[in-house]
């Protein structure tokens, strides 16, 4: 069954499109993410799936309603953890809770069971009473994902769920995630620019750039489609060894950076030889080479042409300063 | 139509306000000193001074223009805080809940309008402690009915500024360049229409600002000293204020965040 359909999905900003015609499902139960860097278009996309944005073209259904004529059903079926938090700080992570539950209309007794099943999800039964700002980023983060699950949302939407926070924390984030998906049953839609995130957590991933969907797949057929193998090489005339390894019929793909070549192969043990035995031939010195099994890096490499990690320096403030320009 | 959905959300609104201001004990504290501040300094410092246009005690005339703008301001600020809300994100998580706007703005006003409320009340019980006359129950009701309505309009006031700007700064200058002067001119500190040393051109500024209706009336009714109109002519005026910013509040807000 699909949670989530859209078609031709458009969203224009004073004549700059920030997404552009985008048609996708998301199936019952699964983790499906998005995958692009900053300004693709991920924020704006949910931002339209949660009733927050109009969309300028095209449609879409969330749990069966639409989103424009049905928006209080779809409101009720979804949850979300912005990528800026949204908690109330002068609150206790308990009264923000049930703050929630209440504006989605539970009663009391459901409100209590709720609010100690998701506490117990996230481990923060003992810090319930604690006003938020005293919490920690990860803590503050947890809270917010127990909250978007208090009404039990058919999907969840999480926005950058990890963004901001040390390694051990989004670890520990990923496993929360993981837990609800399984324990809750909740569909997810969560965006993200990081590749081990999404391939960590996700079924299916779309990988977005300028507000287009490159291509929806599941994640290991995303890296097959790399080539099995992935051969990293570094060589003095690297533009000369690269036009002659074009060539070859067992080369699925190649691409050329700065320093070095990375050339997508099934068998990359057995293909290291050959590679070297054309570089003799064309008197090239090989100076390092390896084989590695693909990575989310190479696919967004491979059908963006760009590797996400050339993008500027992380700011997560970009984003949000772009869309609040546009207002 | 309310469901019990929106009600519980506009409980929940006002809870949330309620909760914030007594936990935010400097403006509790600042609720009650700031009042004490005026009413003892300006009014005992002033206490003998002969202000044409003004009979009895300056305490007497002080007193219901300080309520108002301890209303005025606690009120607005209620209605501005919604640019917080706005910058910390929490204005989404409410935004996206299956409640409609109308039950954001009435839980919102109602929870502003309450401490608004308390911080006037807490004045009003001093001003009668330092023996300001209460002209009769009638006019005490009518007070009431008025306090409301203050609360009311600046709330709305406050949506308006909250919904047109992105931060804190603009409404600094609004303070400084709108609200003060017509606090100077609404007759809150001194008289204006019956000082015979006023130039006419600030009595007529005076009668053009909404703010003097609400102090008059204020007046009229709680101590019926030296007000201008009779409260109930400042009384129409005010109800056709209130609801004309509660409209405009509440349109401007509905529409800042489609």
């Amino acid at each position: 069954m699909e949670i989530i359909k859209t078609e031709n999905f458009t969203k224009k900003f004073n004549g700059f499109t920030a997404v552009d015609h985008i048609s996708f499902t998301v199936k019952k139960g699964e983790i499906f993410g998005f995958l692009g860097p900053n300004g693709a278009g991920k924020t704006t996309t949910i931002k339209m799936l949660t009733t927050l944005l109009h969309p300028t073209e095209g449609s879409a259904k969330l749990a069966g309603y639409d989103i424009i004529n049905e928006r209080d059903k779809v409101r009720q079926n979804l949850g979300v953890v912005f990528q800026d938090p949204a908690l109330d700080t002068e609150l206790t992570g308990r009264e923000n809770l049930d703050y929630h539950a209440r504006m989605y209309g539970l009663n009391k007794d459901t409100r209590k069971k709720r609010i100690k099943d998701v506490l117990m999800l996230v481990d923060l039964e003992e810090k319930k009473d604690v006003l938020v700002k005293n919490y920690s980023g990860g803590m503050k983060r947890r809270l917010e994902i127990a909250r978007g699950l208090m009404h039990s949302p058919t999907v969840l939407f999480l926005d950058e769920p990890t963004l901001g926070l040390d390694a051990q924390t989004r670890r520990a984030i990923w496993k929360y995630i993981k837990k609800m998906n399984k324990e809750e049953n909740t569909s997810i839609f969560l965006t993200t620019h990081y590749m081990d995130e999404a391939d960590y957590l996700c079924d299916r991933v779309g990988i977005i750039d300028y507000g287009k969907i490159l291509v929806i797949d599941s994640t290991s057929n995303l890296k097959n489609a790399v080539g099995n193998d992935v051969i990293t090489l570094s060589s003095s005339e690297l533009n000369k060894l690269g036009k002659k390894l074009e060539k070859e019929p067992w080369v699925k793909n190649i691409k050329q950076h700065d320093t070095f070549l990375t050339i997508g192969v099934k068998k990359g043990e057995e293909k290291i030889p050959v590679v070297f035995e054309i570089a003799r031939s064309l008197e090239i010195k090989i100076k390092s080479i390896g084989v590695r099994k693909p990575t989310l890096d190479d696919v967004f490499l491979y059908f963006t042409g760009r590797s996400m990690r050339d993008e500027e320096p992380e700011n997560p403030f970009k984003e949000r300063v772009r869309i609040h320009g546009r207002r | 139509m309310l469901r019990g959905a929106e009600l519980q959300a506009i409980y929940v609104m006002w809870l949330r306000q309620m909760k914030r201001f007594i936990r935010s004990r400097s403006r509790v504290i600042a609720t009650i000193v700031q009042p004490l501040f005026f009413l003892f300094l300006l009014g005992s410092g002033l206490r003998a001074a002969m202000i044409p246009g003004m009979t009895g005690d300056y305490i007497y005339f002080l007193a219901p223009g300080l309520i108002a703008m301890a209303i005025m301001l606690s009120s607005m600020y209620t209605g501005v805080s919604v640019l917080w809300d706005k910058q910390f994100g929490f204005l989404q998580e409410v935004l996206v809940a299956p409640i409609g706007r109308l039950s954001i703005i009435i839980g919102r006003t109602l929870g502003g309008a309450t401490t608004a409320l308390i911080q006037g009340f807490i004045i009003l019980f001093i001003a009668i402690g330092l023996g300001v006359p209460i002209s009769n129950i009638s006019g005490l009701l009518l007070t009431l009915v008025f306090m409301v309505l203050i609360a009311f309009t600046a709330v709305g006031f406050g949506l308006i500024i909250a919904s047109k700007m992105e931060d804190f700064q603009g409404f600094q200058i609004i303070m400084n360049l709108l609200i003060m002067p017509l606090f100077f001119l609404s007759t809150a500190f001194f008289p204006i229409a019956t000082n015979p040393v006023m130039p006419s051109w600030v009595k007529t500024l005076s009668f053009l600002n909404p703010l003097f209706y609400m102090v008059d009336g204020l007046r009229g009714s709680l101590t019926g000293l030296d007000n201008t109109f009779p409260p109930i002519f400042d009384l129409l005026i005010v109800i056709v204020i209130c609801s004309v910013m509660m409209t405009l509040g509440s349109y401007f807000f509905s529409k800042s965040e489609a």
